[in-house]
């Protein structure tokens, strides 16, 4: 074990997190801005909506990332000329735009269908409720169905945020110096190939759990009146002669 | 028509490999599963940390950092040991064997929390009734839970098993010839990068569609003679 060497990269390494951080999160974002439409039309009753967005979700989900990143990195150049005609190639010659490209429209597919989910499971009568109110159209989606199916997204897509997170080590392949990119042109120089993907790998590791402590804390607060453990006390202490019965 | 210019029947046998190498990693991920299933559930202080730990761990780091620290790092690791003890050892990783390790290894983490969940769902009455008739603790995992485990088990391996295919994609990089690796070589040659990696993601797709219908089917199979309410 070459300690000091591992030492002696970390700066590095830090830098490699630096770009892993800053394509997982301009990813997530777009990928959300792709997700709610696509779940939207996903649900909604006209085929000629639903059926682009079923298209495109099965698509993206159904084949490895990788491909994905290939087929857009590498197959762009296929199509130059257009793309040049479109003024579109210098961006598809960009390593870094193919692969936040690759993410979004990847973790859009995947997001969509967890909101898809959430969206049918917002409980009926909270529909009814705001028709009843004289809501409809996007005034319902906007107040009432997105608002909840968000919450109850939540711990999926915490899920999903930190594969996502975790995925955006292969733009290494394409180029890119993430964290991955790094650890392996380190190890390509130094030959200390153990250490440095060990503490690439911790790095990585720390992030993984702080990301899901930080949406274990948003799930407290979000879904804060719905914890079973304090329902259940606020029901007992409101009915005493409950606490024997057996469960 | 398309002109594949003779490569097609390189990516017909890039499939079968991806298609081997999911099938091996996957057996090796069922057993790591309840192996680790089992050290999680054990009484043994010990089992049960060393089963938390291999869990909390594979699944807080990349699959591809894990295939390059394994294929990569685990021949230096076992290479240095073994010169610091006086030996000098070449070793070279078989990439097939070696993408098949990394591969269940890792899915053996994710495949070890299916089966927790579903040994925990086999109901505890059925294991007292067969304590009381005078079965050993493995003759009860034998005929009571090991054949009922499946049906609580199948949808989360099904998933196990869609990751999984995909992440064969990933053991391209340590140049076995699979899917991934052939459409790679196609391209080099052919200079059709697209044709050739949307043929390749489309014989994904079709593992995957194929995939839904036989869960669908050993669903029906584990679920047989159980009454749905």
């Amino acid at each position: 074990m070459n300690l000091q060497l591992v030492v002696d990269s970390l700066p590095q390494l830090l830098d490699g997190l630096g770009l892993t951080l800053q394509i997982t999160i301009l990813s997530i974002f777009l990928g959300l801005v792709v997700a709610v439409p696509a779940a939207l039309m996903r649900l909604s009753p006209n085929p000629l909506l639903r059926w682009p967005a079923h298209g495109y979700i099965f698509y993206f989900r159904g084949t490895p990332l990788l491909v994905q990143l290939f087929l857009i990195y590498y197959g762009g150049g296929q199509f130059r000329e257009e793309l040049d005609a479109l003024g579109l190639w210098t961006y598809f010659r960009e390593a870094y735009f193919c692969a936040v490209l690759t993410l979004t429209l990847n973790t859009g597919a995947y997001t969509a269908e967890i909101l898809r989910g959430s969206i049918q499971a917002v409980p009926h009568g909270e529909v009814e409720a705001a028709r009843a109110c004289g809501m409809s159209g996007w005034l319902l989606y906007r107040r009432i169905i997105l608002p909840k199916a968000f919450r109850l997204a939540l711990p999926a897509y915490s899920n999903e945020v930190i594969f996502l997170f975790q995925a955006t080590s292969l733009v290494s392949i394409i180029t890119l110096l993430d964290l991955t990119g790094v650890a392996r042109s380190i190890v390509a120089r130094t030959f200390a190939v153990y250490e440095i993907y060990i503490a690439a790998g911790l790095i990585y590791l720390a992030c993984s759990y702080g990301i899901l402590f930080v949406f274990k804390r948003m799930e407290k607060r979000l879904m804060a009146h719905l914890r079973p453990e304090e329902r259940r006390q606020a029901q007992k202490a409101a009915d005493p002669a409950q606490e024997n019965l057996p469960v | 028509m398309l002109d594949l210019q003779g490569y097609g029947w390189m990516l017909f046998e890039g499939l079968q490999v991806t298609l081997m190498v999911g099938l091996c990693s996957l057996a090796l991920a069922i057993c790591l599963g309840i192996l680790g299933a089992g050290a999680k559930l054990s009484g043994n202080r010990l089992l049960r940390m060393g089963a938390n730990v291999y869990t909390t761990v594979i699944r807080g780091i990349p699959e591809l950092l894990l295939i390059l620290l394994i294929f990569y790092g685990t021949p230096t690791l076992i290479q240095n040991l073994a010169g610091e003890l006086g030996y000098d050892l070449r070793l070279d990783f078989n990439p097939f064997l070696a993408g098949v390790m990394t591969l269940g290894f890792i899915y053996g983490a994710f495949a070890t929390e299916v089966f927790r969940g579903a040994f925990q769902s086999i109901p505890k009455g059925q294991i007292e009734a067969a304590q009381a008739c005078g079965m050993h603790r493995r003759l009860i995992f034998r005929r009571i839970i090991l054949p009922q485990v499946w049906r609580f088990a199948l949808p989360g391996l099904g998933n196990v098993w869609m990751v999984l295919i995909k992440a064969t994609a990933l053991i391209s990089v340590i140049q076995l010839e699979e899917l991934m690796r052939t459409a790679s070589i196609a391209m080099g040659a052919t200079r059709l990068p697209f044709t050739f990696f949307f043929i390749a993601s489309l014989l994904y797709l079709a593992i995957t569609l194929a995939s839904v219908l036989i869960q669908q089917r050993l669903e029906v199979w584990a679920n047989r003679g159980i009454r749905r309410a």
